[in-house]
């Protein structure tokens, strides 16, 4: 068998990393909003924001479960498959994945604890507050990974000696050029999918007639956050592409699928084409003139360098950045398209009724997670044939473990997430099907934070933690 | 920088990668252990009592894996590029193991009623991670073919019989570990059974940690130095002691109904043996030739680094057991938390 132990590893990694960024961006965005539903009632008082946040607490602890157990993996897979990028970057890298450890990892897992089983345990203020610690866990989590990521896309602040990089300026590798953009990027995507998850997830249960009331609320905050977010990340996704620009001309070129070297403006925006690597041009291109310019240096005429400016084995691969990016630009508009047209709905006073809108927006939840993919396929494959741009080339970073070897362990993953997160997802999805659960089914009587309604059984009113947030033990 | 500074700055990592590492196989250990003695409770009852004995902490205990690994990564970035291919499978196989048992605190709850699969999947997780850590600790200890500051050995050069035995023995260990937290943490038969297994597996231990002891010494001569020449064997002389008498005082508390100290004396037990290895092992970070000071990540990295640990482990340290006295108290047949 003549296997390449690269391809195999980059094909594994890429499987993995897959997987895993699922699950982050959902939860990212899942602690904010049982967070900020537990703030809601502690200064309201409503006890009906305590309860969907318990509902969304359960599929929250099945996601995180997941995002923990997967990114574990992550965690050791830079030394067994990548441990030539582990000895090469190591000094400069590692730091940065060993202060999300310190300041995430260990924050988001202990508060979790008393986030799932401290709901009668600790007062009220304290559960809140684990609860917003966890969401800033998640969120320290992803300015992290996202500074590493950065520095591989364009480093700075470090220095080469016998091919291994070694840093020289702390701030400059924390803080690349293309970090803040691309983590605030992150960030929204994360709270952007989550809220159309909520959005969806309302609207289904409006449509069928159950739990209206907490629809009523997950379809508003959803919608409200979508309003904002989906234009705002828009603008953001513009911003990342002048950085890109700068930094990386040739992902920018591999994106457009822009081949000419120095083409004066202006340039057309490529809407859909065959790129043809071999003979250099596109095939059954679809393009509008005067687009490219003005999207890309907010000119009519202005030009940007196309991949033959670039040396053939310094380029990426195309089908990765230029389809990922199409897909991602094209749910970010159905995004805003969806999200406005809610927000007119709303404003007119039809929204929940409207059941061709509500229909629309129940099939938006997986919209999020593909961009998600989509937008990480673009940035990755970009950054190819490098590892770390300049330094380490992705065909030299691998272990010196055979190609079989890889294959075994490769198959094995296969295997395992197959069976692990096909039963995560359906679970969660039986979760959200069956719904929030009122306290003791006498829905409609508010009670306060800290003093559960009176004239309740014991055992309704505080219902244990195991089973306040198993379900209602059911 | 002068001499010193590059000389103690590796060791001050080297002793802190070893306090992570000792802490995730104390905390992890238990839970662990719970799942290693889950075949053995029959009753769904007792088994969720198992179960929510640890739930609340699990997911924190396995972090310290993570900064174990990640702290490797971090301070010795060249044995880490060599431990990981060269255990390759005894880590991808744990890895994955830790997967099926991390879902299954969920799963199984979730999947009720229809959860036996969980159940041994909780099970065969955690028994397997363990036996991997175990083949992990021996193929480190045995030592490792570098050539070139690169992994130059074979796939299975970590599959020996030592490696196997200390597979087995780590097993043994945290079952122990897991049995005594459940003496300590549950009530009736839940307990009692965790005392009965308690007594048996202490056994087994004990001849594991006997046998280790012989062994290294025996086969690397490395080991033997280190004890058995002068003046070491002058300071040493008290670990094996305190061992045996750490052993004696668990026997005892498990015979009078000790609740509390059993466990403690667990993990006296442990962190005494984990000495032991250290005591055998140190200053090589990857036997039987690579040393801490040529592992060692560039003092820029390392202070960079060790700048954040100061600052957080005693942050880490203390909303863990602000953690651990929220959840404090014995977990009832029966109840979960309230």
């Amino acid at each position: 068998m003549d296997l390449d132990p690269v391809l195999i590893a980059r094909f594994q990694f890429a499987f993995t990393v897959a997987f895993h960024i699922i699950f982050p961006s959902f939860t990212i965005g899942l602690s904010a909003w049982i967070a900020a539903l537990l703030v809601v009632w502690k200064r309201t008082g409503n006890q009906r924001y305590r309860e969907l946040a318990q509902f969304w607490t359960k599929v929250f602890a099945v996601s995180f479960a997941m995002g923990v157990v997967s990114g574990l993996v992550l965690s050791y897979q830079f030394g067994t498959n990548w441990s030539r990028f582990s000895d090469v970057v190591g000094n400069v890298v590692a730091p940065l994945i060993g202060y999300e450890v310190l300041t995430a990892f260990f924050l988001e897992a202990t508060f979790l604890g008393i986030m799932l089983f401290g709901w009668n345990r600790v007062p009220s203020w304290l559960h809140v507050l684990s609860a917003i610690l966890v969401a800033f866990g998640t969120m320290t989590s992803a300015f992290w990974i996202l500074s590493a990521n950065s520095w591989m896309q364009f480093p700075v602040g470090h220095v080469v000696r016998d091919g291994i990089a070694y840093p020289d300026d702390w701030l400059k590798i924390v803080f690349s050029p293309t970090f803040p953009l691309r983590l605030a990027h992150m960030l929204t995507a994360a709270y952007l999918t989550t809220s159309f998850v909520v959005l969806a997830i309302g609207a289904r249960y409006l449509l069928a007639g159950k739990h209206e009331a907490y629809a009523r609320i997950m379809l508003k905050m959803g919608l409200g956050m979508a309003i904002v977010l989906a234009p705002l990340q828009a603008f953001i996704g513009d911003q990342s592409g002048l950085v890109v620009r700068e930094y990386q001309p040739v992902k920018l070129a591999a994106i457009e699928a822009h081949w000419e070297a120095e083409a004066k403006g202006p340039v057309p925006l490529v809407l859909f084409a065959w790129p043809n690597e071999a003979e250099e041009r596109n095939d059954y291109q679809i393009a509008i003139p005067y687009l490219g310019s003005l999207i890309i240096t907010h000119s009519l005429t202005g030009s940007y360098p196309g991949l033959k400016a670039f040396p053939p084995e310094d380029r990426p691969p195309l089908w990765g950045p230029f389809f990922g990016f199409r897909i991602m630009v094209g749910i970010g508009f159905l995004m805003i398209f969806v999200a406005w047209a809610g927000g007119y709905l709303w404003w007119r006073g039809h929204l929940e009724t409207n059941r061709a809108f509500l229909r629309v927006a129940s099939w938006m939840w997986p919209m999020g997670f593909i961009a998600v993919l989509s937008g990480w396929i673009v940035t990755e494959v970009g950054r190819q044939p490098w590892l770390a741009t300049g330094i380490l080339r992705t065909a030299d970073a691998a272990s010196p473990v055979p190609a079989s070897v890889v294959l075994t362990s490769l198959i094995l993953f296969i295997v395992v997430y197959g069976i692990v997160f096909s039963f995560g997802i359906y679970y969660m999805n039986r979760l959200l099907v069956r719904g929030p659960v009122p306290h003791a089914g006498d829905e409609g009587e508010p009670s306060g934070p800290d003093h559960p309604a009176p004239g309740r059984p014991l055992a309704a009113v505080g219902p244990s933690g195991r089973e306040a947030y198993r379900g209602g033990g059911s | 920088m002068d001499m010193t500074f590059d000389f103690y700055l590796p060791v001050v990592w080297a002793g802190l990668i070893a306090t992570a590492v000792a802490m995730y196989v104390v905390l992890d250990g238990f839970d662990l252990g719970i799942g290693i003695l889950f075949p053995f409770a029959r009753k769904e009852a007792d088994r969720d009592q198992m179960m929510n004995s640890v739930a609340p902490f699990w997911d924190g205990n396995e972090t310290w894996l993570i900064l174990g690994g990640g702290g490797l990564w971090v301070a010795f970035p060249r044995a880490y590029a060599i431990i990981m291919p060269a255990l390759y499978l005894p880590v991808i196989v744990m890895l994955l193991s830790l997967i099926f048992r991390g879902v299954s605190f969920e799963f199984r709850w979730v999947a009720k009623p229809k959860h036996g699969h969980w159940d041994f999947a909780f099970a065969a997780g955690s028994t397997v991670a363990a036996f991997c850590q175990g083949l992990i600790l021996g193929g480190l200890i045995q030592g490792i073919a570098v050539e070139n500051g690169a992994f130059a050995g074979g796939t299975w050069d970590w599959l020996t019989p030592f490696s196997l035995m200390c597979g087995a023995g780590l097993v043994c260990g945290y079952g122990l570990l897991g049995a005594t937290w459940l003496i300590m943490r549950t009530e009736g038969e839940v307990a009692e059974r965790g005392r009965r297994q308690a007594r048996t597996i202490l056994l087994v231990v004990l001849a594991f940690i006997a046998v280790v002891s012989l062994w290294t010494p025996f086969n690397f001569e490395r080991v033997a130095t280190r004890w058995f020449t002068a003046p070491n064997i002058y300071y040493l002389w008290p670990v094996p002691l305190v061992t045996v008498g750490l052993a004696f005082v668990l026997w005892r508390s498990l015979d009078r109904g000790g609740t509390v100290a059993p466990f403690f004396a667990t993990i006296g037990l442990f962190l005494l043996s984990y000495m032991g290895l250290a005591i055998s092992t140190f200053p090589l970070m990857v036997p039987p030739n690579v040393t801490v000071w040529q592992a060692a990540a560039v003092p820029a990295s390392q202070i960079f680094t060790l700048i954040g640990v100061v600052f957080m482990l005693p942050i880490i340290l203390g909303y863990t057991a602000f953690v651990y006295w929220t959840f404090r108290g014995k977990v009832k047949p029966g109840e979960g938390y309230h």
